[in-house]
């Protein structure tokens, strides 16, 4: 029937579909600042977010060292062949620590850690609608998104800069694993060019990046699970299609916002 | 009536995507009692009773608690409100990531100002009370079906609630589980004395532990009353309704069902009117079945009873009917017979269990006294049902104790 309408009149069509997203990125805007806000209610729920920084941030240590040390390879590799063409290999050390810094960090961080843990997040809270533990909360009187978002939105925004750091290290040093020790740039001239060529406004920017892509990350997995009984599909299904579009929705807008945010801080 | 009943449903309508599940519900809930609702399903008891705890909201009518609706209140009346109330969901609900400690003393965590310890202590009672013990640790994928219902039910008492609302909660068990979760159900109302409403298919177990009865159709209620009054009711919608879920034998016992049972006492007093036949009617019960279950998960006191009553058909004649009056209850109607010989008829059945192997087969029951009361009546020309009954009752006395 959509379909139709839009074929008919396309403009209505493109109106309607205009207003339900901008109604629906409402809802969502609505449900973080809610969860943000009850972080800070008495009593603090020091025990819940503890759990969840272990659970976000600990956990993912190792992935996020696999995968920068390779994206950190992979960078020195292409540098050192893009810029050998031109003699200058020394500037392998900025090229590697300013992409790092500015975006494989913040972006590749995001992804993963979506992959790892805001997925099972999805699944998670989406299993407890179905199975009606979060009708039983609210029976209790426990406002359930104090009780299951707000810890986990204040551990992404404890988790996504730290991850990120690591990653930016780590990827250093597989760059230099890759351009210095075998291909044979210079490590001093390596470590001194990252150290020269990145300043203080490329690490806050990747810092500010990290905790946007953090909101983004928590708000939009949370979400999907927690209106998981809103969706046309029932129980299993359901949860399977919110974890889903929890991983694809919040991996697309952390590229659009990159991009966006990007165009901002340059 | 002059009491204000605790909670009052006017002219509830809820419309769920196309389907208009409650068509205008009228109903009060009074305090104390265990009101129970039945009906088919889908015609609304479960969404009736989100719209008392606050999960739903009615789309048009009101709810009234105590006389106030939840829009007459301040917030902070509508915090005390929802306190008051306990919700036992029909698949348990249970957190499946904290385990049975947690599960349990979490209502009681997130409300402010208890010391740790009390809760530890409150919840270990409760769980005591509810003799589920050393799970405290184990995850509710570690426990049996029945466990979690009663753990369900401990989360779920945990808070002293004033109401309870319990949807289906002997759903899916067995009939000793069945009348275990029912026994249970009646046995800590009588003891904590909240108000209770069930939501149950259980016919004709439900109406041995409720007060009230009310069968709710195509989203309207359609009858409202005592289980008496429902099981006697002329409206053929009800009487389909209760005669199609009832089977003849009760599943507990094996003997003839509540309703058969009915039927009969009427033909005795009518072919008593009519021909001068004399009958009488013994109502026994079995006590102390509480201290029994306490063993058992709840499960000893069944099988205790289901054992009783084979005895008493089997020490029955052809033309004597036995069914089940109650919980723990078993009434006889013996045709042709008189007091005396009905009291003689009692003799010989606690006779036969003097030898004490009775309970032999119930492992948990060893070593527990239980009491069976028996009291006696004899039909005379102008008694009806309810002074007959009332009569055997008040007649009743302890006729046997023994001790397995």
């Amino acid at each position: 029937m959509f379909s139709l309408v839009t074929l008919k009149n396309p403009v209505a069509g493109l109106g309607r579909e205009v207003l339900t997203s901008v109604r629906y990125m409402g809802r969502v805007f609505l449900f973080f600042i809610k969860g943000f806000i009850l972080i800070f209610q008495p009593p603090f729920q020091f025990d819940k977010i503890r759990q969840h920084i272990y659970f976000i941030g600990m956990k993912s240590v190792f992935v996020i060292c696999l995968t920068a040390a390779f994206t950190g390879m992979v960078l020195g590799l292409q540098g050192y062949y893009a810029l050998v063409k031109y003699g200058s290999t020394a500037a392998l050390g900025s090229a590697v620590a300013l992409s790092l810094v500015r975006e494989m960090g913040p972006v590749l961080t995001a992804i993963m850690v979506i992959a790892r843990a805001g997925s099972s997040m999805a699944a998670e809270i989406g299993i407890m609608r179905i199975s009606e533990q979060i009708d039983a909360l609210k029976t209790m009187d426990i406002n359930p998104v104090r009780y299951l978002i707000s810890p986990r939105i204040a551990a992404a925004l404890v988790c996504f800069p730290l991850l990120t750091a690591l990653f930016d290290v780590v990827g250093l040093f597989g760059g230099y694993l890759s351009g210095s020790a075998l291909l044979g740039v210079n490590p001093a001239f390596y470590f001194s060019r990252a150290q020269s060529s990145v300043v203080m406004s490329d690490i806050t920017g990747g810092f500010i990046k990290s905790l946007v892509f953090a909101v983004v990350m928590v708000t939009i997995c949370c979400y999907q699970g927690y209106y998981t009984h809103t969706r046309a599909e029932f129980g299993a299904k359901g949860v399977s299609i919110s974890t889903t579009s929890a991983v694809v929705i919040s991996c697309v807008l952390i590229l659009v916002t990159d991009y966006v945010m990007t165009t901002f801080l340059m | 009536m002059a009491e204000t009943p605790l909670i009052e449903l006017k002219d509830v309508v809820k419309t769920l995507g196309l389907n208009r599940v409650l068509d205008g519900i009228n109903l009060s809930i009074r305090r104390g009692e265990i009101t129970a609702i039945i009906g088919k399903s889908g015609s609304g008891k479960s969404v009736l009773l989100k719209h008392i705890i606050g999960l739903l909201e009615p789309d048009d009518g009101t709810i009234r608690f105590d006389g106030k609706s939840r829009a007459e209140m301040s917030p902070a009346e509508k915090k005390a409100l929802k306190q008051k109330f306990s919700y036992v969901f029909q698949d348990t609900a249970l957190f499946d990531f904290l385990n049975v400690m947690d599960n349990v003393s979490l209502p009681l965590v997130e409300r402010k100002g208890m010391p740790r310890a009390d809760i530890q202590r409150r919840v270990r009672d409760k769980l005591h009370q509810l003799d589920l013990h050393d799970i405290d640790q184990k995850y509710p994928a570690q426990l049996s079906g029945g466990m979690k219902k009663r753990v369900a039910l401990a989360r779920a008492l945990v808070t002293d609630p004033e109401i309870v609302l319990f949807d289906e909660p002997t759903t899916g068990l067995d009939p000793i589980r069945k009348n275990a979760v029912h026994s249970m159900i009646l046995g800590y109302q009588r003891r904590f004395g909240f108000t209770g409403v069930v939501v149950s298919h259980e016919i004709p177990d439900i109406f041995f532990i409720a007060q009230r009865v009310a069968m709710i159709d195509e989203g309207r209620i359609r009858f409202e009353g005592t289980p008496d009054e429902i099981q006697q009711a002329s409206d053929p919608g009800v009487r389909n309704f209760i005669e199609g879920l009832e089977s003849p034998r009760d599943d507990l016992t094996g003997i003839t069902s509540h309703s058969i049972g009915q039927n009969r006492l009427l033909q005795e007093l009518s072919r008593l009117q009519r021909h001068e036949i004399p009958f009488s009617i013994v109502l026994m019960a079995m006590d102390n079945l509480e201290g029994i279950d306490r063993i058992d998960e709840h499960e000893a006191g069944q099988k205790v009873f289901k054992t009783f009553a084979n005895h008493v058909t089997q020490n029955t004649y052809i033309t004597d009917t036995c069914f089940r009056y109650g919980i723990n209850k078993i009434l006889t109607v013996l045709p042709d017979t008189s007091e005396e010989q009905a009291r003689d008829f009692c003799r010989k059945i606690f006779r036969t269990m003097e030898n004490n192997t009775l309970f032999d087969s119930v492992e948990a029951a060893k070593g527990f006294s239980y009491s069976v009361s028996a009291g006696v009546a004899q039909a005379h020309k102008d008694s009806g049902l309810e002074d007959l009954i009332a009569q055997a009752q008040q007649g009743q006395a302890v006729f046997y104790e023994g001790r397995n």
